[in-house]
């Protein structure tokens, strides 16, 4: 038998909060890209019927639909909860305006990405480039709902989609905004293959148990980084 | 040019069309309009009583397909309504005038209605070399600027004049642009189309003339009676679409069912126009009706969102038929790559971190044994 024994501790990271928005959004996002595809490109499976018999094509469009505002409100709270959350779900975080946080991306990108040095990346929550990845996804999100709910206004007289109608005379009609939105499905594709493969990679790697981590919140940090994150100094965001 | 102008009542009066009609007429325009029934009167009086409308109708870099939609109106009061009864002292293609005649015709309607008058145009204004269009020696940009500076409003006939069609698709080689980038400080009703249906043209010269003021217009300037709602939304096929039950090919069975167009390219989902509603040649048919997929002719940048029979629009730079879908499908594939090939690497050059992490030891265990 192997053991391994370092001085660890269990920190508190992900709150209820945070994994709950998680695990919606992961749905959210999944069921929007399939069902989007979908409508996308419908599969010819039915002929030689009648349209009365049938609403698989609209059943699928609601799917969508009810997932995108649940997807929207989800996002909101996420919003909120960057300002009322934990160290590790701030809004800070996210957006690297300070000379660490470049420091740290530059520092990831050579151990994780490129793999040219082998050090260790102190952040106990997400490291600076998954941050920065997130802050994007971010902006993906909101444009992918500015557009979604931009062409849904035309057939919606709610208050909600209303307020997205501007979006559609900016973009230059609906079918600009259709191209973007399609564009955009394909970020949150991209993202959802990289995201999941690096989650397996820093489980296997670094083995703090980030993967159970989003499930339970707990993840195992080293003691001598946590000494380290404690002395870090305001001009740093503490992550 | 008579000084009392006379009321598009009287003038259709003289070409031998009924009360009867006349009313029919105004009913069909005020229920086209989206309006109550108690303006049906109102309509009615306006006609009746008012002065024709002194109108300037212009043709820039364009085909005359507005006009030619509106002479080939089958309802005699649509196309009486816009090519002979409103005082139309000045359109190229119709006048009989030429020349020195044609030129003081326009400048007698200018010059003796200021604030008044209604400049409608056909066509986009070329600004990368203004000598692309010339009339009489000057370009269309100084005509349109002079015409409207005096002008009551504009109408934006088509998408040549709405958002610069043909002409303006890349690379817009005469740099066109529509009415409204060209002009400021005068409203500008934009009737969308290639070319707007002739019901759709008759109406917002109805509602100019019987409220004296322009239209409810949309973000984009379009009167919202005949473009607040998509071709899709108001399609007779709609139910195919909601069915999942599409046309595959222009042969297969499904054509022949009727089933929705969507797949073989159909606009009508990305399209505001009033198509499915009021149609066309007298409420005969439209595209859809006819078989063929709307190809979103009312839209800014219809031709550059092409091909036709495309879903999607192509991505300029990767082929024609590439399309977001199909780059997007590519790069998750290269995605799925990359991640193997790190995957593969991590376990190279980690090595001694997944096997010999620090502090790590042997343990004989009884289990071992």
């Amino acid at each position: 038998m192997r053991i391994r024994s370092v001085p660890m501790r269990e920190v508190h990271v992900w709150e209820m909060p945070v994994r709950l928005y998680h695990w919606i959004n992961a749905l959210c996002v999944t069921a929007l890209c399939i069902t989007g595809y979908v409508i996308g490109h419908p599969p010819a499976f039915m002929k030689s019927t009648e349209a009365y018999f049938n609403y698989w094509f609209g059943t699928v469009r609601f799917i969508h639909f009810v997932s995108a505002f649940l997807f929207f409100f989800n996002f909101i709270f996420r919003i909120y909860w960057g300002f009322a959350g934990n160290e590790f779900s701030r809004w800070y975080n996210f957006i690297p305006l300070k000379r660490c946080q470049w420091k740290e991306i530059i520092d990831v990108i050579k151990v994780d990405v490129l793999q040219v040095t082998h050090k260790q990346i102190d952040s106990i929550g997400h490291n600076a480039l998954a941050s920065f990845i997130y802050f994007i996804t971010f902006l993906i999100f909101l444009l992918q709902s500015l557009t979604g709910f931009g062409m849904y206004s035309a057939m919606s007289s709610s208050f909600l989609p209303k307020m997205f109608a501007w979006i559609v005379p900016f973009l230059g009609g609906d079918m600009h905004a259709r191209q973007l939105h399609h564009i955009l499905m394909w970020g949150f594709i991209l993202f959802a293959i990289v995201h999941i493969y690096l989650v397996f990679y820093h489980d296997y790697i670094e083995r703090r148990g980030v993967t159970s981590s989003m499930i339970g919140g707990w993840k195992f940090i080293e003691e001598d980084v946590i000494e380290r994150h404690d002395a870090k100094t305001e001009d740093c965001p503490k992550n | 040019m008579e000084n009392k102008q006379p009321s598009f009542y009287e003038e259709v009066k003289k070409d031998g069309i009924s009360r009867k009609d006349f009313l029919k007429f105004c009913a069909t325009t005020a229920a086209l309009l989206g309006l109550e029934s108690s303006s049906i009167g109102q309509i009615v009086k306006a006609l009746e009583t008012k002065p024709r409308l002194p109108v300037i109708w212009f043709h820039f870099q364009e085909c005359t397909c507005c006009s030619e939609s509106f002479i080939r109106a089958s309802h005699p009061i649509v196309a009486n309504i816009v090519l002979d009864k409103i005082s139309l002292d000045y359109q190229e293609t119709l006048m009989a005038a030429s020349g020195a005649q044609a030129e003081d015709a326009y400048k007698a309607v200018m010059a003796k209605f200021p604030g008044e008058y209604i400049v409608m145009v056909e066509g986009s204004i070329p600004t990368e070399n203004e000598a692309y269009c010339c009339i009489g020696g000057r370009s269309a940009k100084q005509i349109l600027e002079e015409a409207v500076a005096n002008c009551k409003a504009v109408v934006a006939w088509g998408n040549c004049a709405s958002a610069g069609c043909v002409q303006a698709a890349s690379p817009n080689p005469t740099g066109a642009k529509p009415v409204h980038k060209v002009i400021s400080g005068k409203p500008v009703i934009n009737v969308q189309g290639c070319p707007p249906i002739a019901d759709v043209m008759a109406g917002v010269v109805v509602h100019l003339l019987t409220f004296d003021r322009i239209p409810q217009l949309d973000e984009l300037s379009r009167p919202k009676a005949f473009y607040s709602r998509r071709v899709h939304d108001t399609c007779y096929r709609r139910a195919n679409f909601d069915a999942g039950l599409f046309v595959e090919s222009f042969d297969d069975e499904g054509a022949k069912r009727g089933y929705c167009l969507y797949k073989m390219g159909c606009k009508g989902p990305v399209t505001y126009n009033s198509c499915g509603i009021i149609k066309w040649n007298d409420g005969i048919s439209y595209p859809i009706q006819s078989g063929h997929p709307c190809i979103g002719c009312s839209e800014a940048g219809f031709w550059d969102n092409g091909p036709f029979y495309q879903h999607l629009p192509s991505i300029e730079g990767f082929g024609i038929e590439t399309t977001a879908d199909k780059i997007g499908l590519g790069l998750g594939v290269a995605t799925v790559v990359g991640v193997a090939a790190h995957a593969v690497v991590t376990n190279v050059r980690k090595h001694r971190e997944i096997t010999n992490a620090p502090e790590t030891t042997e343990v004989e265990t009884p289990k071992d044994k």
